[in-house]
C-alpha cells in the first residue's frame, strides 16, 4: 500500500516536473513548479527528513514559487527570436547528455555501499553536549555553524547583488510597484489579519526548533510571507534601500552572531564554540538574532531591485 | 571529538578566522554608514586584512608551519576544520596584495565626495570587493568540501553584480550568462560533494583523502566537482561567459575578476586532485585535463590577436593564461605515481596563479586607463597614447613581459619548475604548447605597443589625464609580478635564477621578443608600418593572408562554442569523458 | 519485486537531474533556465535526503548531517534564484529582450584587414 503511494507520488513528481520543462507557456511552467515543490515536500517526509520537508515547503517550493512567479508575469510578453530555439540536433545531443548523466547517476545511487556510513551515533553522543534536542539544531548551530553563519553571510551578499542591479536613477528607492488595494477587499483584510497570525507561529516553529522539527529558517520564511502579504495589500510600503534601520535590521543577525562567536573564542577556547552551561542560551539569542534578519533578508530578495525613488 | 594530532588547533589558527571574517565585519560596517563611509570601511578593512595575511605568511611561509583551526572546537568528520599549508599562505597574501592595488587604484573612480549623496555604483564596488576578498579567503583556507560550496557561491554572488556595476545593457546579458553558467557548475559541484559523503560519511578533504578508493561513485564524484569548478573558472572550452563578462565590467572590477576570482575555483581543483584523491586520479586524467589547458593557451592567445578593442584582447589572454593553471595536474600526477613528493608541481602552480593574478590586475588597470583617457579602447586608433601616457604602457609592457614567462618573472620561475622536473619527460608535446603561448602572448603585447608607440598624427588629444594614483597602483602590481622570480628562487627548491641571466637565457628571451613581433605581424592585426614595400612583400603578404585566415577560423571556432548550448552540453560530455578515463586507467 | 522507497525516490532524483540538465541546455529563455536550475536543484537535494535516509540510525529517521547540509543549500539555491531574476529583470528594462545570445563573434570584423 505504501509502496503503491510512493510510486504514484514519484510519477506526480517527475510528470509535473517534466511538464515544467517542456510546456511552452512560461507562466504555467512556474505554475505547475509551485505544485511540483508542494509534493516534493512529501517525499521528504517519506524520507524521515521533517526539518527539509518545511523547509523545501517554505523556501523551495513557497519563496522560490513567489519569486519565478512574479518575474514570469512580468516578463509575459517577452517572445523568443526565432534564431534562438534550438534545433533538432541541439534537443538531441542535449537529451542523450542529460540521460547518460541520469543513468551514471543512478548507477552511482544503486551502488551507494551497504551498510551506508553515517554521523548519526557522532550526533547522537555529541549532542548532550550542545544543550539541544533537535540533532539537526546541534548540527547547524553548533557542529557545523560556521556554515550556518557564512549561509546569512552568503544572503547578505545576494542582497548587496540584489541591490547593485537598480538603475541609477532608482537608487535609494524601493523595490516592485506601489501597491494599492481596495481598503475593504479580501487581500486588505487578510493583510491585517493574518500577519499576527503568521508571527505567533513563526516564533513558536524557532522556539520549538531547538528540540523538535522547526527552526529559524522556516519561521524566517514565514515573517517573510507575513510581510510581502502585508506590502502586496497596501498596507505598508516596501522600505527604501537607503533607509538606516533597513540596513541595521539586515546586519544586526550576523553581526550579533559574529560577536557571540568571538565571545566562545575568548570564553571557550575556539570560535562558535558555546561555553559550558551557557549553549542552549546562546544559540537560542543568536537565533533570535538571526530570524528577524532572515526574514527581512528574505523578503528584500523577493521584492527584487530598487526600481522607483525612495 | 577524537582528532588525529594533526588536527588540533595550533596558536595562531585565529588569523585564518580573521582572514574570512574581517571582510564581512567590514561589509557589514560599510552597509551601515553608507555613502562616502563604505569606502573608508573598505579601505580599513584592506589594511587590517593585509596585516593579518602578512601575519599567516609570516607564521607558515617563514617558520614553515601550518595554521590549524578547530571551528567550535568540533572536530571533523562532525566539525569544520580551517587549515593553511604554503599553498593557502601564499595565495592569500597575493590576493590581499591585489584587493589593496586594486582599493588604491579604485579609490578616485568610486569614490564620494563630501557632500555628495550615496552613489549606488560606490557602495556596491566596496562591499562587493569585501565579499569578494572573503570568498577567496575561505577557499584558501577551508578543508571541507561543503565548506568550499559555501565559499563558491560567496564568491559568484560577489562576482556576478561586478560585472553589470556599470549598468549598460550588454554587461547585464554577460552577467546573467556568467551567473547562470557558474550556477551550473555550482551544482554539479554539490552534486559531487553529496555523493562522497553517500560514499565515505563525511566531507572532509583529510577524512576523505584517508578513506578514498576508486570506484564508480568516487570517479564519478570527481568527474563532477571537477568539471563544475572548471566551469567556474572558464577552462576552454567552458569560456563562454569570460570575454564579455570582464571586458564588461569596470576596470577595478575586471582585475578583481581576472586576477583572483577564476583562481578560487581553481584552487579547489588543485586540493581536490593534489590533496583528496591523488591515489583516485589517473595520470591519464591529468593529462586530459591538461589538454584542455593547452587548448586554452593556443586558442585564447590566436584569439586574441585577432581582437580590435583592448580589453577583449585582455579578457582572451585571461582565458588563455588559465590553461596555464592547468599544466600542473600531470606533473603532479606523474611524482605521485613515482611515489616523489609533488612540491614542484604545487610551487610551478603557485607561481603560475601568483604572478599571473598580479601581471593580470595591472593589464586591466591600464586598459583601464588608457580607456579612460582616450575615450575608447580600439587597438587600432591608439597611436601616439604612448608618448601621452608614457607609465601606463610601460605597466602594459612590463605586464606582458611577466606574463610572457620571460625572467626575472614568477611565470618564468613556474616554467622552470615544470620544465627541470624529470617526471615532465612524458610531456614534451606539453613544453611545445608552453613555448608556443609565450610566443603568442609576446605578439599581442608586442601588437598594442606597435600600435601606442606610432606617433599620431596630430598629437593625441587626450580626454583627460590618467590618475598617477591608478598608473602607479598598476605599475607597482605589474613589477610585482615581473620581480616574483627573485622571491621564489630565495624561497622554492629548485627555482634559482641562474640560467636567466646566462647568454642562452638573454638569447632565448630575446628569441621569444622576436617570435612576438613575427606573430604579431603574422597573425594579428594589421600592423601600423605593414603593407609597404614590393618583391619579397608579396611572399610576406601571402603569409598573412594564409595567417590571418587561421585566425578568423579560430574566432569562428570560438563562436561557436560559445554558444550556450553547445557549452553545457560540452560541460556534461566532459564529466562523462573525465568519469571513463579515470575509470579506464583504474 | 519493487525497490524499496528510498532505491525508488534515488532513481527518481537521478531523473529530475536528467530533466533539469536538459532544460538548462535546451531553454534559450533565461527564466525557463532558472527553472531548470531549480529542478535540477531539487535533483540534488533528494540524493542527499536518500543519502541521509540510509545513514538512519541512533534512533534518528536519518543522518542528521546530510539533512542540515540540505537545509543550507535550499536556502543558498533560493538566493541564487533571487539574483538571477534580479538580474533577468534588469536586463529586460534596459534592453528589453532577455536572451543570452552572444549579440556578435569575437574580433568584429572578419574579412581582409
Amino acid at each position: 500500500m505504501i509502496e503503491a503511494l510512493n510510486l504514484i507520488l514519484v510519477t506526480m513528481i517527475l510528470g509535473l516536473a517534466a511538464w515544467t520543462i517542456v510546456v511552452r507557456d512560461t507562466f504555467a511552467a512556474t505554475v505547475g513548479f509551485l505544485v511540483y515543490g508542494l509534493l516534493l515536500a512529501l517525499a521528504w517526509v517519506s524520507l524521515r527528513a521533517i526539518d527539509v520537508a518545511l523547509t523545501e515547503v517554505a523556501i523551495g517550493a513557497g519563496l522560490t514559487g513567489a519569486l519565478l512567479i512574479g518575474a514570469a508575469s512580468r516578463l509575459k510578453q517577452v517572445v523568443t527570436a526565432r534564431g534562438d530555439e534550438p534545433g533538432m540536433l541541439t534537443r538531441l545531443m542535449a537529451g542523450l547528455v542529460s540521460a547518460a548523466v541520469a543513468g551514471g547517476l543512478a548507477a552511482c545511487i544503486l551502488a551507494l555501499p551497504e551498510p551506508a556510513p553515517t554521523l548519526a551515533e557522532a550526533v547522537a553522543a555529541n549532542l548532550g553536549a550542545t544543550g539541544v534536542g533537535n540533532p539537526i539544531t546541534g548540527v547547524l548551530m553548533a557542529f557545523r555553524a560556521l556554515d550556518t553563519l557564512l549561509e546569512a553571510t552568503v544572503l547578505l551578499f545576494a542582497v548587496v547583488g540584489v541591490w547593485s542591479l537598480a538603475p541609477d536613477r532608482a537608487w535609494g528607492g524601493r523595490a516592485g510597484p506601489a501597491h494599492r488595494s481596495d481598503p475593504n477587499g479580501i487581500l486588505a483584510y487578510l493583510g491585517r489579519v493574518l500577519p499576527p497570525i503568521g508571527i505567533v507561529i513563526a516564533i513558536y516553529i524557532l522556539w520549538v526548533g531547538a528540540d523538535d522539527p522547526g527552526g529559524k529558517f522556516q519561521g524566517a520564511t514565514i515573517l517573510a510571507a507575513m510581510w510581502t502579504l502585508v506590502i502586496m495589500a497596501g498596507l505598508v510600503d516596501v522600505p527604501p534601500v537607503s533607509r538606516t534601520s533597513l540596513r541595521l535590521a539586515l546586519v544586526a543577525g550576523p553581526a550579533v552572531f559574529i560577536a557571540l562567536g568571538a565571545v566562545g573564542a575568548a570564553a571557550g577556547g575556539a570560535f562558535l564554540a558555546w561555553p559550558a552551561g551557557l549553549e542552549k542560551a546562546l544559540i537560542v539569542v543568536v537565533e533570535v538574532a538571526l530570524m528577524p534578519s532572515l526574514a527581512v533578508t528574505l523578503g528584500l530578495l523577493l521584492a527584487g531591485a530598487p526600481g522607483r525613488p525612495a | 571529538m577524537t582528532a588525529g594530532l594533526q588536527d588540533i588547533t595550533t596558536p595562531g589558527g585565529l588569523l585564518l578566522v580573521l582572514a574570512v571574517l574581517l571582510p564581512v565585519i567590514g561589509l557589514l560596517a560599510g552597509l551601515v554608514l553608507g555613502g562616502r563611509h563604505a569606502r573608508s570601511a573598505a579601505l580599513v578593512t584592506i589594511a587590517a586584512g593585509l596585516a593579518v595575511a602578512l601575519a599567516v605568511a609570516d607564521a607558515v611561509l617563514v617558520s614553515g608551519g601550518t595554521l590549524v583551526y578547530l571551528m567550535g572546537g568540533w572536530a571533523p568528520p562532525l566539525g569544520v576544520l580551517l587549515r593553511a599549508d604554503g599553498l593557502s599562505a601564499a595565495m592569500m597574501l597575493a590576493a590581499a596584495v591585489v584587493v589593496a592595488g586594486i582599493a588604491v587604484y579604485a579609490g578616485r573612480d568610486f569614490g564620494t565626495a563630501r557632500g555628495e549623496p550615496e552613489s549606488r555604483r560606490s557602495l556596491a564596488f566596496w562591499l562587493l570587493l569585501l565579499a569578494v576578498w572573503s570568498g577567496l579567503n575561505l577557499v584558501f583556507v577551508t578543508r571541507d568540501l561543503f565548506t568550499g560550496y559555501v565559499a563558491l557561491e560567496m564568491l559568484t554572488f560577489a562576482a556576478v553584480p561586478l560585472v553589470c556595476l556599470d549598468g549598460k545593457g550588454e554587461t547585464i546579458r554577460a552577467a546573467l550568462r556568467y551567473l547562470l553558467f557558474a550556477l551550473a557548475g555550482s551544482m554539479l559541484y554539490l552534486l559531487g560533494v553529496f555523493l562522497l559523503y553517500g560514499m565515505y560519511g563525511t566531507v572532509d578533504m583529510a577524512l576523505l583523502a584517508e578513506r578514498a578508493g576508486p570506484d564508480v561513485t568516487t570517479i564519478a564524484a570527481i568527474a563532477l566537482l571537477t568539471l563544475g569548478l572548471a566551469a567556474k573558472t572558464a577552462l576552454f572550452p567552458l569560456h563562454l561567459w569570460l570575454p564579455p563578462a570582464h571586458s564588461g565590467a569596470p576596470p577595478a572590477a575586471s582585475a578583481i575578476l581576472s586576477g583572483l576570482v577564476v583562481k578560487g575555483s581553481w584552487f579547489l581543483v588543485v586540493r581536490i586532485w593534489l590533496d583528496v584523491f591523488p591515489g583516485v586520479v589517473t595520470v591519464t586524467s591529468a593529462e586530459l585535463l591538461a589538454a584542455f589547458g593547452a587548448a586554452a593557451i593556443l586558442a585564447g592567445n590566436l584569439v586574441a590577436l585577432r581582437q580590435q578593442r583592448l580589453k577583449l584582447l585582455v579578457a582572451y589572454s585571461t582565458v588563455a593564461q588559465i590553461g596555464y593553471l592547468f599544466v600542473m595536474f600531470p606533473l603532479a600526477a606523474g611524482l605521485t605515481a613515482a611515489g616523489l613528493d609533488d612540491a614542484p608541481a604545487r610551487s610551478a602552480g603557485l607561481l603560475q596563479a601568483v604572478s599571473h593574478a598580479l601581471a593580470k590586475a595591472a593589464m586591466f588597470m591600464a586598459a583601464g586607463l588608457i580607456y579612460k583617457s582616450v575615450g575608447h579602447d580600439r587597438i587600432a586608433e591608439l597611436a601616439g597614447s604612448a608618448r601621452a601616457m608614457p607609465l601606463t604602457l610601460l605597466t602594459f609592457a612590463l605586464a606582458g613581459i611577466a606574463l610572457m614567462g620571460l625572467p626575472p618573472g614568477g611565470a618564468y620561475a613556474a616554467k622552470k619548475l615544470f620544465f627541470d622536473s624529470t617526471a615532465a619527460t612524458g610531456l614534451g608535446w606539453l613544453e611545445v604548447v608552453l613555448n608556443a603561448g609565450a610566443f603568442l602572448t609576446a605578439g599581442y603585447t608586442v601588437l598594442v605597443l606597435a600600435h601606442a608607440l606610432r606617433p599620431a598624427g596630430a598629437l593625441l588629444k587626450l580626454e583627460s589625464r590618467p590618475s598617477r594614483v591608478g598608473e602607479l597602483s598598476a605599475l607597482a602590481l605589474a613589477l610585482a609580478s615581473l620581480l616574483l622570480g627573485c622571491a621564489a628562487a630565495d624561497m622554492i627548491p629548485g627555482a634559482s635564477l641562474a640560467g636567466a641571466f646566462t647568454p642562452a637565457g638573454i638569447l632565448s628571451a630575446l628569441l621569444i621578443l622576436a617570435g612576438g613581433v613575427a606573430i604579431a605581424g603574422a597573425f594579428g592585426l594589421q600592423l601600423p608600418w605593414a603593407g609597404r614595400g614590393g618583391g619579397p612583400a608579396a611572399a610576406l603578404v601571402a603569409l598573412r593572408r594564409l595567417t590571418v585566415a587561421v585566425g578568423v577560423l579560430v574566432v569562428r571556432a570560438d563562436g561557436a562554442l560559445r554558444q550556450w548550448p553547445v557549452a553545457t552540453t560540452t560541460l556534461l560530455l566532459a564529466a562523462l569523458a573525465f568519469a571513463a578515463v579515470i575509470a579506464a586507467g583504474t | 519485486m519493487m525497490p524499496d522507497t528510498t532505491t525508488l525516490l534515488g532513481l527518481c532524483a537521478a531523473a529530475l537531474v536528467g530533466l533539469g540538465l536538459y532544460g538548462l541546455i535546451v531553454h534559450p529563455q533565461p527564466l525557463r533556465k532558472i527553472l531548470a536550475f531549480n529542478i535540477l536543484g531539487n535533483g540534488i537535494f533528494m540524493i542527499c535526503a536518500v543519502i541521509a535516509r540510509r545513514g538512519a540510525g541512533a534512533g534518528f529517521g536519518g543522518d542528521p548531517v546530510p539533512q542540515a547540509l540540505l537545509i543550507t543549500a535550499i536556502v543558498v539555491a533560493f538566493a541564487a534564484s533571487a539574483l538571477a531574476v534580479a538580474t533577468l529583470l534588469r536586463l529586460h528594462g534596459e534592453t528589453g529582450d532577455t536572451s543570452i545570445a552572444p549579440e556578435a563573434p569575437a574580433g568584429g570584423k572578419t574579412g581582409g584587414h
